[in-house]
């Protein structure tokens, strides 16, 4: 990055975490300044003559007119290189192990100052190019195995190429040079440590449209409602409607290699259950600790608002340059609406002309642009690896209401939407995304991929049941109507066998230990039993039997007790699939053969 | 260094005035203001531009003029001196002492806005709180270290509650250092001497730090009230190792004020005429609470708010419950029907209850029994509102032993006498013996074992009962 010139100012105006400061001709927009004798970190968001407006990442009380401002000639930028994964960074990329220790204290004091990425750790770096390699941005130098799970691929980077006319092997710092480049008259050391400004997107070589889902385990999510690879979600909910345990969970179980997980404006113990349960927890694909891929990034509510507004672009900063390696990569934002309103509260220090409800008019600019850095991409690099990201973001309604501006611009630019649902929430019924007003987009595209693995029989099941739970809700509104009796016993198993996909498929207890994630087979075999059951039920009534007969059978207590059958021990499902044929067969009046439809 | 003392206020307006040809003045810096009377009153600094300072003044503007009242700049923050002996004091929104006691010997003087928690030096708060109600403990249990509002309106006995809370989840923790620290907020004199009253008979007094904003005091001393209440609360835990339940009410009152001051700076208003900001402003208070790494201390936040109209999604409650850890929820419907506590569990959530209930915490089978009553107490609404329209007749069989279990439920399981101070075993025993009114078939959630070990010599003792009843 070309670093500009350092212009020194002084502060003429402070109010909260924007201070305006005079003398700065010459300064960029969105320059980091140091502000003040403390030297607190800020950034310029406003020039208007020699006037330029800061906002500032931390609590500016004590602050003087008078006292200097100094530009670094820099933009926002964040630290790249090995030692990102496992750590718990603030919202401009400080560590918070390292602000505790500097600060001496368990409260976040004043104009600390840390670097993102330890500067004495030594990597074991190892070389993947020879001398006398041309190399272009994107190739992949060396590697270094940051964590069990991670192998940090060290790139060239964006905007540099070059014949290698060094390369190092060994232990080194993310200071020391490990390679030399040599582009015609231009000599070029590479280190491990790379700088990138965090509003700029990191360049691709060509985007690609996601066809291949992204697993999480959670069944309302894979069967109903599934998001792909560098897919876009957005689930807007209500307070207590269960948006952080949604988030979690994904960032859980996601089938992502790496996770970047970012409260934003959200509460500090939240992510202190998250620092402190995912070391403990194991990826059910490789058995090791979630923590062990996942970076998270913390600016809960009571931390500078500032620093709020920079903290979503950090974090995909992150994801971008681990897709970059060729990664898939996940990012939870919990949630962007804290995000929007420090966007608010800025924009209304600087008397901006408000748009609806206080938000600026550029709120929806902000929210695609940001959104638009997800995505399936082929990667710079002569390998011409694939990454993506795929963005999760949570949106905080005020008081559940969708027609907000940050939800309906939010919803614009994502392709999968989980509404939850507050009456859902109060019942305990978790996730409480309800399943008639949620949709995705990728759903046709991502079908054709599972009926690729199921023998065509996916999309056809998935359709059924949700066929099925549309259909329950219009008999139960011809019940609230005129009552049960005036359906027939046809429709009236409609309503058990909805009842089932419900409360024994879409229900899914986070807290419980085997519940708590599904595989993709599970979830089928789960599914496929439900309806299999309905479709011989119809059936046998079609024949004759009496619809007690079929509502009190024992077997449908297997059927609520799928979700607890392990990983391990998926047999049991394809067992009960036997049972049910034989069970109901017995209950064809005519006996004889069962056709299953 | 210059005088720091000037007679230019040029303007006056609502809570705040602008004092011109200033030098030297630190943002948030705090002012003393001295009428021509003599009175002294104190503000802190809004806005500062080269020479020009906004200042908020705590006890309002009235009888200030522009000629012959004194601004001096103190150089320093609002802090609160902090010390042990402060506990079975009250003061008032300023931090001085009401009950004609003398000012306390600080051992500490502390920035009343505080700093805000490491989240990486916080401990996850897991250690249940039994507060001897069962929908609490049972259903919505707390937890130390959490923040769990009381959602109200008026007329509904949230105080009474709070105090049952405050004396209740004293008596279990006595054995440990334990304080209550109180705030009000333009209450009336009537509700803050109920509080002063019970805490005085059950001698929780001795244990308690008060902090009293009464509804006639000045609005604006409504923003520090509550922060005088959780530096005291956070001296307390952190560094004198006691576990703090801090009681706020009412934060209505609190918003209120902040929106005054807003109005008077002309600020561009979100929803309702509140301040954009009023999220980040309640966080600031509300994040306060919590446990950290390393020190034997926690604070416990008990924020109280009416809802205006009892309705959820008004700005107060609905940014408050974004920030908290759950909330309590109280029933107008219930009140009337004459339960007390009148806790409406369906729409009430612990977000923490995970945590600290289960086995080694309360019992094994807690989360379960939890669930099911949920989800047993919702489809017997649900069945008890069809009734309403179709007749009784309609309801299935099952329907109807919902519809009881759910009456059963509120008469009680949520009814409790205000002095009954129920154990959680108790309280897990009584839910267990309601589900006895549903088929076992419709547990879906609780594991079979659960059901075997807790519900099954129930099902024997009654089966049992009812044979010897036929018997005889």
């Amino acid at each position: 990055m070309a670093v500009g010139k350092s212009v020194k100012g002084k502060i003429s105006k402070i109010s909260g975490p924007l201070v305006v400061a005079s003398g700065m001709t010459g300064a960029g927009m969105y320059d980091v300044v140091r502000v003040g004798n403390l030297g607190l970190v800020g950034e310029i968001i406003e020039l208007k003559g020699d006037l330029a407006s800061v906002q500032v990442y931390e609590e500016t009380s004590g602050l003087m007119p008078g006292e200097p401002v100094i530009s670094t000639g820099a933009p926002l930028s964040v630290e790249l290189g090995p030692g990102m994964i496992e750590q718990f960074y603030d919202g401009v990329q400080r560590p918070l192990n390292a602000i505790e220790e500097k600060a001496q204290s368990p409260f976040i004091s004043r104009g600390i100052n840390v670097p993102a990425i330890d500067r004495a750790r030594r990597w074991t770096f190892r070389a993947k190019v020879k001398k006398g390699d041309f190399v272009v941005s994107g190739d992949v130098l060396g590697v270094v195995q940051e964590t069990v799970l991670v192998e940090h691929r060290v790139m060239v980077p964006p905007g540099i190429q070059g014949r290698v006319e060094e390369i190092r092997e060994g232990d080194f710092t993310v200071e020391e040079t490990i390679a030399v480049l040599v582009d015609g008259e231009e000599r070029r050391e590479v280190q491990m440590l790379q700088r990138w400004p965090v509003r700029t997107p990191r360049p691709v070589a060509r985007r690609l449209p996601p066809v291949v889902p992204l697993t999480t385990g959670q069944r309302v999510v894979d069967m109903f409602f599934l998001i792909a690879r560098g897919g876009t979600a957005c689930v807007p909910g209500p307070f207590g409607s269960g948006k952080t345990v949604i988030q979690h969970q994904l960032a859980k179980w996601a089938d992502a290699e790496i996770v970047v997980y970012i409260g934003c404006g959200e509460r500090g113990n939240e992510m202190t259950d998250v620092l402190l349960e995912f070391p403990e927890l194991e990826d059910p694909r490789s058995g090791q600790p979630l923590m062990k891929r996942t970076v998270l990034i913390a600016n809960t509510s009571n931390m500078p608002v500032a620093a709020r507004e920079a903290s979503i672009y950090t974090g995909i900063t992150i994801a971008e340059y681990y897709r970059d390696m060729g990664y898939s990569v996940a990012l939870m934002a919990d949630s962007t609406s804290r995000w929007a309103e420090a966007l608010r509260e800025i924009s209304g220090r600087l008397e901006e002309m408000p748009g609806e409800e206080g938000y600026p008019a550029y709120l929806g600019t902000r929210l695609a642009s940001f959104y638009e850095r997800a995505g399936r991409a082929i990667c710079l690099g002569k390998a011409g690896v694939e990454g993506a990201v795929s963005v999760i973001g949570a949106v905080s309604p005020p008081g559940g209401d969708l027609s907000e501006p940050v939800t309906q611009n939010t919803l614009r630019v994502t392709k999968v939407f989980w509404g939850l649902d507050a009456s859902l929430a109060y019942q305990r019924h978790f996730p409480a995304i309800n399943w008639l007003s949620s949709y995705s987009l990728y759903a046709e595209k991502l079908g054709e991929y599972w009926d690729g693995i199921y023998d065509g029989e996916w999309a056809k099941n998935r359709i059924e049941a949700m066929s099925l739970l549309e259909d329950e809700d219009r008999l139960k509104e011809i019940v609230r109507l005129v009552g049960i009796d005036s359906l027939s016993k046809e429709e009236r198993m409609i309503l058990e066998t909805a009842k089932s996909l419900r409360e024994d498929f879409l229900h899914q207890n986070a807290f419980h230990e085997v519940d708590t994630y599904a595989s993709m087979d599970k979830q089928f075999k789960m599914l496929k039993n439900i309806l299999t059951f309905h479709h011989l039920a119809m059936e046998a009534l079609k024949r004759g039997a009496a619809l007690k007969d079929i509502t009190e059978m024992e077997i449908r207590e297997r059927i609520t007790r799928m979700r607890y059958v392990d990983e391990k021990e998926l047999q049991l499902l394809d067992q009960l699939e036997e049972d049910i044929k034989k069970e109901i067969g017995n209950l064809m009046p005519a006996g004889g053969e069962v056709h299953v439809a | 260094m210059l005088p720091r003392e000037y007679r230019t206020i040029t303007n006056l307006s609502g809570p705040l005035m602008v004092v011109e040809k200033v030098n030297e003045v630190r943002y948030d810096e705090l002012v003393e203001i001295e009428l021509a009377s003599g009175e002294r009153r104190r503000g802190r600094v809004l806005e500062i531009t080269t020479d020009k300072a906004l200042v908020q003044v705590f006890e309002g503007t009235t009888g200030i003029d522009c000629e012959s009242t004194k601004v001096r700049f103190l150089g320093k923050v609002l802090t609160l001196p902090v010390s042990r002996t402060m506990l079975g004091r009250i003061f008032n929104g300023r931090g001085e002492p009401l009950d004609g006691g003398t000012g306390v010997i600080p051992e500490a003087l502390l920035d009343i806005n505080g700093n805000p928690i490491n989240p990486y030096s916080r401990d996850f708060p897991s250690e249940f709180i039994q507060t001897g109600i069962s929908t609490i403990d049972g259903m919505n249990p707390l937890v130390r270290g959490q923040k769990l509002p009381i959602f109200s309106g008026s007329g509904l006995p949230h105080n009474r509650m709070a105090a049952q809370i405050a004396r209740q989840a004293a008596v279990i923790s006595g054995h440990e250092a334990f304080a209550v620290v109180f705030a009000a907020m333009g209450i009336t004199f009537e509700e803050a001497s109920f509080f002063m009253e019970d805490f005085r008979k059950t001698g929780a007094i001795e244990r308690t730090v008060m902090f009293v904003n009464l509804a006639d005091d000045p609005a604006i001393e409504r923003i520090t009230t509550p922060r005088l209440a959780l530096t005291a609360a956070e001296y307390l835990a952190f560094e004198c190792d006691m576990h703090v339940l801090v009681i706020l009410t009412d934060l209505t009152n609190y918003c209120e004020a902040l929106r005054e001051i807003s109005a008077a700076r002309k600020e561009v208003p979100g929803r309702r005429g509140y301040p954009g900001y009023l999220y980040t402003d309640l966080a600031t208070m509300y994040e306060r609470a919590g446990r950290l790494r390393g020190r034997k201390g926690s604070i416990t936040q008990l924020p109280i708010l009416t809802m205006p109209e009892d309705d959820k999604t008004h700005p107060i409650p609905d940014l408050t419950g974004y920030i908290t850890e759950g909330q309590i929820i109280l029933s107008r419907g219930l009140h009337r029907k004459g339960i007390y506590p009148p806790v409406d569990v369906m729409p009430s959530l612990s977000r923490l209850k995970d945590k600290g209930i289960g086995k080694g915490k309360t019992r094994e089978d807690h989360a379960d029994l939890m669930n099911q009553l949920f989800a047993a107490y919702a489809r017997g609404k649900e069945a008890k509102e069809l009734a309403i329209i179709l007749g009784e007749g309609a309801l299935t069989d099952e329907d109807k032993a919902f519809a009881r279990f759910s009456d059963a439920f509120e008469d009680r399981y949520v009814r409790q006498g205000e002095y009954e101070n129920r154990t959680v075993e108790e309280t897990l025993a009584l839910g267990w013996e309601l589900l006895t009114m549903i088929p076992v078939r419709e547990l879906k959630r609780v594991r079979d074992a659960y059901v075997e070990k807790y519900l099954k010599p129930l099902l024997k003792e009654r089966e049992a009962n009812e044979s010897e009843a036929v018997l005889s």
